[in-house]
């Protein structure tokens, strides 16, 4: 049967299960939105902005566990989903992207809205496409599944010619299998290196563990607990990691890092052992490299084989998924007990607990967050912007379930929150929390209207303390309080929602709080709240920026 | 302190492919002294013999780094295996009737070819490793070197082994081929600390 290059796409998205996507129209992907109408069971989600097209997909992927689809036009639609990229390259969040490109003839003629995407996005995706036939659609869109929701997952780009959607090719079903000869599957670990991991592990007197994205991402929360209690070590995650480890078991102790928990910062600092798994060593996370606890051995679980040794050296690497070497890894693990180990993280749990909640009635952040992980039973799943609010919904909010914190992590997006936590709610029923920063919330509020559109049950919870939070933290503590651009301007934001048609309610005081959370029980629209922060909050702990984990402080009389 | 390292990829003869390699050397900074890239025995295949300055860290780094390229299907440190290394370059070297004897004798004692005369010129082909050839451009800048090309390393492996890559449909085979062949540094290298 010969079908048209944008039919050929359609039934390939089909084949792959692809129930969503999320898109923005224009010249050269108009024969793709010609056929869309005959593919009703895919759904189109027509953002505002192509940016919020690709974090929408991204949000999706990270909530649904499958591959996030995006769509966008040539030249600047194309160039507008960048950041969205990138957010997703550097989380490793399967995702297939789509681009319409300039007909075939015009390529390279710096035609009306061209732009080299895939030359853009040569550092930023994990593969990319520029498909010169129709007959290439079928096979390339199946490589780009299969590239981006294997192996250290990510984003894979696939752009298309707007004459490649209107050629016709042969279609006789979806490729069965991939042929990759360069990219293998490394999944299963080397024996020996199971058993050397196992015998630095068996060997610890202070162990800890590390559990970062890929535990998330390989759904491994099981072997992890059994893995930790088996070895009896306790558990920290890096801030991807988090919701890997169920937060109410009593091996939890938090993630540590720039603004991790006191305690997590100094049991990963004096461990003999450190084991990580499914994480890559970044520099937000374990402090200055060269004073990161000397003396530990480290144990490294990595699907990705660059990522073995790249910033530390590694005395047990094992290079495989973290669900499949786990398993291999649990029959060698032997029962053991290490109380006193353990008393030494509690009692420094308990002289430096995370608890910086102020008496009063205002709000702050870790107040408002508690107050949140109360209402919602601590099962809602939360997406959070960057800044602030981040830190303390990281901090605050008892994750016990896999996938139920979505953030980004590696390059720190702000505005994800909006799209992403729109993008996430086509994933699941229970509404959504978004915790949004009054910085981030301007970047990509026209989301509200796609979720006005579909009536989304987002809660958009609006941390409003009419800064960028993080940013004058950070010109008060180490800029001898030298405020600069920091003092946001804003709309109304119970008006701006209004406007989009969603309900909009301002919060002042804990009792409001508290009472916005019982009203919001049951209701299944959108909401945007504007909790009306105290201005000049801090983040505590921290890590000042080139210290080692060992120097985290606890406020700013320590600096 | 930087020393000079042999990596021998092999790459799908697919459009892109060296702008792919590029740009991972750029972002990741790491520093390209040569590069070539040429055919093989196997058809759809180029085979890339790339030069890099960096500790054995940094040239673990670059293959494991080069290896995620999907259009990467082998990747191999040849470094510290016996080898055989060859450079070519061409020298337009300043002879006259003059001092014409005098560049003939270097050339024959570098067993370089003159492949072009002229009354002024000769174009000298030197043959040989990179010491052989840096040697030779040394000695005729005596006589003025009007303009001079270099092609790079190309190199191979002495003996029955090859760097050819695996030609396996197993999958997890190939991993365990493609793990064999990343890590070929000397004991104690990075990223492997000792126990």
């Amino acid at each position: 049967m010969r079908l048209t290059g944008a039919r050929i796409l359609m039934e390939c998205l089909r084949a792959e299960g692809v129930e969503v996507f999320f898109g923005y129209p224009g010249g050269v992907v108009l024969p793709l939105y010609n056929t869309l109408g005959e593919y009703p069971d895919i759904k189109h989600v027509l953002v505002r902005h192509e940016q919020a097209a690709a974090h929408a997909a991204d949000g999706y992927a990270r909530v649904a566990g499958r591959t996030g689809v995006c769509l966008a036009t040539s030249g600047p639609g194309a160039t507008n989903l960048v950041t969205g990229i990138t957010t997703a390259y550097m989380d490793s969040v399967p995702m297939v992207v789509l681009t319409g490109n300039v007909a075939r003839d015009l390529i390279g003629r710096d035609g009306f809205q061209e732009a080299d995407i895939t030359g853009i996005t040569l550092p930023i995706t994990k593969h990319n496409y520029l498909l010169m036939r129709a007959s290439e659609i079928a096979p390339a869109v199946k490589e780009a599944f299969h590239i981006a929701s294997t192996g250290r997952k990510g984003p894979v780009l696939v752009d298309i010619p707007k004459d490649v959607f209107i050629e016709e090719a042969e279609w006789d079903g979806y490729p069965q299998g991939v042929s990759l000869r360069g990219y293998p599957i490394m999944d299963v670990p080397r024996e020996e290196e199971v058993d050397k991991a196992a015998e630095i592990v068996n060997s610890a007197k202070k162990p800890i563990i590390i559990a970062g994205h890929g535990v998330v991402q390989s759904e491994a929360q099981d072997e992890l607990v059994e893995f930790a209690e088996r070895s009896d070590t306790p558990v920290l995650t890096t801030l991807l990691g988090i919701s890997g480890m169920p937060e109410d078991h009593e091996l939890s102790y938090g993630f540590l890092g720039m603004h991790g928990h006191f305690y997590a910062n100094m049991a990963a600092d004096r461990a003999d052992v450190v084991i990580g798994i499914g994480m890559r060593f970044d520099d937000r996370a374990m402090g200055r490299f060269s004073d990161f606890n000397p003396t530990a051995r480290i144990v490294h679980i990595d699907i990705d084989p660059a990522e073995i040794g790249k910033n530390f050296k590694t005395h047990a690497p094992v290079n495989g998924d973290v669900k499949e070497t786990l398993s291999r890894l649990l029959p060698q693990i032997e029962r053991n007990s290490h109380p006193e180990w353990r008393a030494e993280i509690d009692q420094i749990m308990d002289q430096h607990p995370t608890d910086y909640i102020e008496e009063g009635t205002g709000l702050g952040g870790p107040w408002l967050v508690r107050a949140l992980a109360e209402a919602t039973e601590g099962q809602s799943t939360i997406v959070t912007g960057v800044g602030q609010h981040q830190m303390w919904a990281a901090q605050y909010y008892p994750y016990t379930k896999q996938r139920q914190w979505v953030t980004s992590g590696g390059l720190g997006t702000m505005g994800y929150e909006v799209p992403a936590a729109m993008g996430a709610q086509f994933a699941q029923d229970e509404p959504i929390w978004s915790i949004c920063g009054d910085g981030g919330f301007q970047m990509t509020s026209q989301e509200l209207q796609t979720v006005a559109d579909h009536n989304l049950p987002v809660r958009f919870a609006i941390f409003n303390n009419g800064f960028l939070g993080m940013v004058r933290q950070w010109q008060e503590l180490f800029y001898e309080h030298n405020y600069h651009s920091v003092d946001l301007g804003q709309p109304d934001f119970v008006k701006l929602a209004e406007a989009y048609g969603i309900r909009g309610v301002r919060v002042s005081t804990r009792a409001e709080a508290i009472q916005i959370f019982r009203d919001l029980e049951g209701y299944d629209g959108p909401v945007v709240i504007d909790f009306q922060l105290e201005r000049e909050e801090n983040v505590w702990p921290m890590v000042p920026a080139g210290a080692a984990l060992s120097e985290t402080i606890e406020s700013a009389e320590e600096l | 302190m930087a020393s000079r390292n042999t990596i021998v990829a092999h790459v799908e003869d697919r459009p892109g492919v060296l702008a792919r390699v590029a740009s991972l050397f750029r972002r990741r900074g790491f520093n390209i002294e040569s590069l070539t890239v040429g055919h093989c025995e196997e058809p759809g295949l180029s085979r890339m013999t790339i030069v890099v300055d960096g500790d054995d860290h940094q040239v673990d780094q670059v293959c494991r780094q080069l290896f995620k390229l999907i259009d990467v299907v082998s990747v191999q440190d040849i470094t510290y295996v016996p080898m055989v290394d060859r450079e070519l370059a061409l020298l337009k070297v300043s002879a006259t009737n003059f001092n014409r004897r005098e560049v003939l004798d270097v050339v024959e004692v570098f067993r370089a070819d003159v492949v072009d005369v002229h009354s002024e010129a000769l174009i000298v082909q030197v043959l040989g490793d990179e010491g052989k050839v840096n040697a030779a451009v040394e000695m005729f800048e005596q006589f003025g070197i009007l303009e001079m090309v270099r092609t790079g390393r190309v190199a191979m492996v002495r003996g029955t082994e090859t760097t050819k890559p695996p030609a396996i449909s197993d999958s997890q085979q190939a991993a365990a081929a493609i793990r064999a062949m990343l890590g070929r540094r000397p004991e104690g290298a990075l990223p492997f600390a000792s126990d």
